[in-house]
């Protein structure tokens, strides 16, 4: 006969020495495991309410300037600064790790309208409602030291003056041409005192203009005839506009698609769209709500939102007049985060860091904001035990979200009353609405209503 | 290792062919793929057939990663017992086996006599390397298996009809004469559960941390060992059994549960051990010509049933779940077995009878590899700590006990709820107005105790609980009319309104 018993020497299954590991034997058979999904669940449920308790998004705000703040900058070769411009034309560069004022540019007369910084980061541009478009040279010692003693104001390079208030300025990738828009939209050089070129449609201040990052002859601009038009800088007259229903307030285009871009709208909604495909909107994200009262059109003309993109092209932030920055997924419906404060009032500009961790947010009570990307994660170098623990509860939580305990806690967040109540009655009202439509279908013939899709109704029409 | 002995010549061992060894690992995949994956052609919205695709993927590439692994990385392989020849397996003795099998392996074989404390029960630990051993008339003892060395022995002075151990060895909890009992690895005396009254036999539930107990009156009890909150009987949330099942045409005798959860042997009073498939709740087989008082099942799949001072071991061998003949052992006359309990990770069977308990050799019974984190025969004290804290952070709730775990974040099949019928209606109804009647009133005094107030305030009672289903039934003769009044509305209008009433279509 032929025998074999199971029989273990103790020092395969021992270590040796305290100094030793200790050896783990793996089998990964699930009879071992009898009731493996229970345990999953009971694990997406802790780690569910763990990353509640962990949730503390807000890091720190820069206090400095005495007026609201209407736009901010990147500097792309400088992680750890930002610039931001104010009502009264303050523009400073900030320190996000200190979280203090680098340095200052004065000279705006007004309110600072456009920031936007050249791509190898020395030059910083600004234009503003005082009619001028400033040019600036960063000082490098104070990008590499970040000497908080010196708070010097830096003269300006260069101020070119023109004929109306300028309303943004954005910078070409990789090129040395900027462009500025206010009454028309007019694309500078550095050196020239005079626009290079210039692009006119219609007669309605352009509001927004945003180059594509990996295309540097294409650029996009929304007006406040409801309008977004695409423009290539080859040629001397714009080549597509797509028109709206309501305005369009900022541009923001996807970093790693760069075809696609994604526009914040005044009826509380973003749209993505292909730039090549404009007739149809790709993705409509809609979280934010309206918490205007028609008197505020007028007090603040240039309101409602702003839009950044995360340089991993997989999310975007908003900042809206509804005092909350969300964030959104890039082919989400819904946000997955948003951030509010008692203090922070209306946000007029957001802008995600270059590494893709932090938000910075400026708003109307003259402060800067920091927040995390993500609210519950452990900031710092983290031990490779650290990461696999993390990354396991994230996996584990994703795979059993759908389920009603864990999604309920998932889901959950804090809204501020006013929010809470504006976004209440939004919901009944697309309810009542849809209720009707579906009546109105109902008692008419089959066909003769058609309901258009959401990604196409609030296109009003396309021109080439 | 165990030594191999080769019956004739040694044949020359050939590599696997590739066709081989891809059927090999397809065969284990299949047992890492738990189940059938999802039917994605029936799904509709493109984004989520594209997150199952890719999901379905990944499962497949971490199956097949375990498959290989099991290939390639395990480090035991089970044991076996061949016969060659005109031998059969069921005739080999354990003496025999002595001989084959190495000296390590041959201390598992012995008997250890305790003639005066009555029949012995034991139990293991998940890991196999502890054991708590009761006789009837009190004597209590934990040995470790590994260095045969006796933790800690005591006498509770009163009958003990059951021990089993908590979640690790340093708590075991026993079911003396009139209430169980928990203790430490010490022999101290932590709790006594007087709610669960005289216990006959307990269980613990280790993912669960729940002590189950069955006592004389036929109650059973869970208790969480943890909180020390008792649950409830049977299911710990449902007062009924989920499932009765008549079994056996007299007392049952004995029960065990196969490790996959599908199978359970059940043995009656007329001599036949019954296999049940648990999904469908039908017999798969039965085997005749044992009347064992006490059943088994090992983590390979063979079943110990032991009759008298016989131990029959019945295996599994054509996978198709039909039992048949694999060994048998009988211990000296006389001696009667009470319980046998396949030792885990091992291949040994110890058997707990009227003189004390003896332990056999039982070849391809046990499980060759252990998960450091799923049970550790070789766990240090720190390693148990650890494994301590993560399995109560891992605790289940009682909601968790179902007859499938693996249901847990599937879709429930979509009943549609019917609206209860007239019959169900009224009898409601009678129950409601029966719990009210039920009602003592208070009696009054100081002349205040009149009958006829007594019973109107009765009949106002019952009234009240009539209400409800009066207005639902009012709710529905009133949509029904409204539909009727409509149709023959035109009959009621005054003259002058006539002119507004909306023809009728023409058909």
């Amino acid at each position: 006969m032929k025998v074999k018993v199971i029989s273990r020497s103790t020092d395969e299954f021992t270590r040796e020495r305290s100094q030793d590991l200790q050896r783990v034997f793996r089998n990964f058979d699930p009879k071992l495991r009898p009731q493996e999904k229970a345990v999953e669940y009971v694990r997406a449920l802790n780690a569910a309410k763990l990353e509640k308790i962990f949730a503390r998004p807000f890091i720190g705000a820069m206090d400095g300037h005495i007026d609201a703040i209407s736009c901010m900058a990147k500097n792309p070769n400088f992680l750890k600064g930002i610039f931001s411009g104010s009502m009264d034309g303050d523009i400073r560069l900030w320190d996000i790790a200190s979280r203090k004022t680098v340095c200052q540019f004065p000279g705006h007369q007004g309110a600072v309208r456009g920031l936007t910084a050249s791509t190898d980061g020395s030059t910083l541009i600004s234009c503003g409602t005082d009619c001028t478009v400033r040019i600036w040279s960063v000082p490098v010692a104070a990008t590499l030291e970040s000497d908080h003693a010196s708070n010097k104001p830096i003269e300006a390079n260069a101020v070119y003056v023109g004929k109306n208030a300028y309303w943004a300025v954005d910078h070409q990738w990789g090129g040395d041409l900027f462009a500025t828009t206010g009454a028309r939209v007019e694309i500078w050089n550095h050196n020239r005192s005079q626009p290079v070129n210039t692009f006119e449609w219609g007669t309605d201040t352009v509001i927004s203009v945003r180059f594509n990052p990996g295309e540097p002859n294409l650029l996009a601009t929304s007006a406040s005839d409801r309008s977004i038009a695409l423009y290539d800088l080859r040629m001397s007259t714009p080549a597509r506009k797509l028109i709206m229903q309501t305005r369009t307030n900022s541009i923001a285009w996807n970093p790693m698609e760069p075809l696609n871009f994604t526009t914040a709208n005044e009826d509380c909604s973003c749209y993505s769209y292909d730039a090549r495909k404009l007739d149809e909107a790709k993705c409509v994200h809609k979280d934010h709500v309206s918490a205007v009262q028609e008197i505020y059109n007028l007090v603040y003309p240039y309101f409602s939102m702003d839009i950044d993109y995360s340089p991993t092209g997989r999310e975007f932030v908003t900042g809206s007049y509804d005092r909350t920055v969300r964030i959104f997924p890039y082919n989400g419906g819904h946000s997955r985060e948003i951030y509010h404060t008692k203090r922070m009032q209306r946000v007029f500009c957001v802008k995600f860091s270059s590494d893709a961790s932090y938000i910075i947010s400026g708003s109307d009570d003259t402060n800067l904001r920091l927040w995390k990307a993500k609210a519950s994660e452990q900031m710092g170098v983290l031990l490779p035990r650290e990461q696999k623990k993390h990354e396991y509860q994230e996996a584990v939580k994703n795979r059993y979200k759908h389920l009603p305990e864990v999604k309920r806690i998932v889901r959950h967040r804090h809204l501020p009353r006013p929010i809470y109540k504006a976004k209440e009655l939004r919901r009944m009202v697309i309810d009542a609405e849809k209720k009707k439509e579906e009546r109105r279908k109902a008692h008419s013939t089959p066909g003769s209503i058609v309901t258009e899709s959401v990604r196409k109704r609030r296109i009003i029409r396309e021109v080439e | 290792m165990g030594l191999e002995e080769e019956a004739g010549g040694s044949a020359k061992i050939l590599p696997p062919t590739e066709q081989e060894l891809s059927a090999e690992l397809d065969t284990k995949l299949q047992k890492y793929l738990r189940g059938e994956g999802a039917d994605l052609e029936a799904l509709k919205d493109k984004k989520l057939k594209g997150q199952l695709f890719v999901r379905e993927k990944l499962y497949g590439n971490s199956a097949k990663a375990a498959a290989k692994f099991e290939k390639w990385l395990m480090p035991s392989e089970g044991g076996y017992l061949e016969a060659e020849g005109v031998e059969k397996t069921w005739r080999i003795k354990q003496d025999q086996l002595t001989r084959e099998v190495d000296i390590l392996s041959s201390r598992n074989q012995y008997d250890i006599v305790l003639k005066d404390l009555g029949p012995y029960t034991l139990d293991f630990t998940p890991s196999g390397r502890y054991m708590a051993t009761a006789g009837r008339k009190g004597h209590v003892a934990i040995v470790d298996m590994k260095s045969m060395e006796l933790i800690r022995e005591m006498q509770v002075k009163e009958t003990v009809r059951d021990i089993v151990f908590l979640h690790n060895e340093s708590f075991f909890a026993v079911a003396q004469k009139k209430y169980p009992y928990i203790y430490n690895r010490d022999g101290i005396e932590l709790h006594c559960l007087k709610e669960h009254g005289a216990v006959s036999r307990l269980q613990f539930l280790k993912n669960h941390f729940l002590l189950a107990s069955i006592n004389k009156f036929g109650q059973l009890r869970y208790q969480d060992v943890t909180t020390g909150g008792t649950v409830s009987m049977w299911k710990p949330t449902s007062a009924a059994p989920l499932v009765k099942m008549l079994c056996h045409h007299g007392p049952i005798s004995a029960l065990a549960f196969h490790p996959n959860g599908h199978l359970m042997a059940s043995c009656g009073r007329e001599k036949k051990i019954k296999i049940w498939d648990l999904r469908k709740f039908e017999v798969v087989q039965t085997i005749p010509g044992h009347h064992a008082k006490t059943l088994d099942f090992s983590q390979k799949g063979l079943l110990a049933a032991g009759t008298g001072s016989y131990a029959q071991v019945l295996g599994d061998f054509s996978g198709t779940q039909n039992y048949s003949r694999y060994m048998g052992h009988s211990i000296a006359k006389g001696y009667q077995i009470g319980k046998v309990s396949f030792r885990p990770y091992e291949d040994v069977l110890v058997m707990g009878h009227s003189m004390g308990w003896s332990s056999i050799l039982i070849p391809g019974s046990g499980e060759p590899n252990f998960d450091t984190w799923v049970a550790n025969p070789f766990e240090t004290s720190e390693q148990r700590r650890e494994k301590e804290i993560h399995s109560l952070l891992d605790k289940l709730p009682p909601e968790t006990i179902m007859l499938d775990p693996s249901k847990i974040g599937t879709l429930r099949p979509y009943k549609k709820r019917e609206k209860p019928t007239k019959e169900e209606i009224e009898a409601e109804k009678e129950a409601a107005v029966e719990s009210v009647k039920d009602i003592a009133l208070k009696k009054k005094t100081k002349g205040r105790n009149k009958t006829s107030k007594r019973v109107m305030k009765r009949k106002v009672l019952i009234d009240k609980a009539k209400k409800p289903f009066l207005e639902k039934q009012m709710l529905e003769e009133g949509k029904v009319a409204g539909k009727k009044r409509n149709l023959g509305e035109e009959t009621e209008l005054p003259a002058s309104l006539k002119r507004f009433v909306r023809k009728k279509a023409a058909v």
